[in-house]
């Protein structure tokens, strides 16, 4: 089927104006439309995912986000983890493990109807910190906690 | 039988949702070490939750949460007989979703 050109046009440039508003925060993507998106679960080194997530902005570091997580995990392919926030308006919630290969393990977009509070269970390949990004608004804070690995959890 | 559990518990006006789903969780980096084959990447990629139809929840997952995940959550306010429905999207395009009503 022939493409009108002029539609073409069209479609493309009000794509791209999305997606760059997308990408400058402003057309906010919202719990809803959290997708999966490949290159911040790509292989990498910490700051490009840091990079490709949250791109140059700021990152705070902040104790009102607490971690519960083992010092020393015996067993690296499951390794709980729990994240209680005492900021306000937090959105957004990531989990990233520094030495692992994909460092973000996961990304929770979390509603107002949501405390700022997730669960989970990590694989870890090595000993490493592990990060946690809180999203509140347009500002970002950070915590770290290291864990030790005695058995690697590559293994899945 | 669905690969997902769901429950959810009153704690002070609060209800905390926890999550036990069935999956390998494969990353795609390990080899199969009877045949030195690499296994396929099969994991979960998007997990939504949703309290009465809601989405409350939104999660990008990747190979690094650990086989058989759990997640939990904590849902202020929620009363009995609420409905709340998990579901999953892995990056074979599978999918399951369940449902629980608060107790």
């Amino acid at each position: 089927m022939p493409v009108n050109r002029r539609e073409f046009l069209k479609k493309s440039v009000s794509l791209g104006a999305y997606s760059m508003a997308l990408a400058s925060g402003l057309v906010k993507s919202g719990p809803a439309s959290a997708e999966w998106i490949a290159e911040q679960f790509a292989q990498g080194k910490l700051e490009e995912t840091l990079k490709t997530l949250f791109k140059d902005a700021k990152i705070t570091e902040s104790d009102k986000i607490e971690i519960q997580i083992p010092q020393i995990a015996e067993n690296g392919a499951v390794v709980p983890i729990t994240v209680t926030s005492h900021l306000d308006g937090v959105d957004t919630i990531s989990i990233l493990v520094e030495k692992n290969p994909v460092p973000l393990a996961a990304r929770f977009d979390l509603s107002p109807e949501l405390e700022p509070f997730v669960s989970a269970r990590l694989k870890m390949a090595e000993t490493s910190d592990v990060i946690v990004i809180a999203q509140a608004g347009d500002k970002l804070y950070s915590a770290r906690e290291t864990v030790k690995v005695t058995i690697g959890g590559c293994g899945g | 039988m669905s690969s997902i559990r769901i429950r959810a518990k009153r704690i002070d006006g609060k209800t905390q949702i926890r999550t036990l789903i069935t999956h390998p969780m494969e990353h795609g980096r390990n080899i199969d070490k009877s045949t030195n084959q690499p296994i396929p990447a099969h994991f979960i990629q998007e997990l939504s939750v949703k309290h009465n139809g809601k989405v409350i929840a939104n999660c990008a997952i990747g190979g690094g949460v650990s086989k058989d995940p759990y997640f939990a959550f904590m849902l202020k306010g929620g009363e009995p007989g609420d409905k709340i429905t998990i579901s999953w999207v892995d990056n074979l395009g599978q999918q399951d979703s369940e449902e629980h009503i608060i107790k």
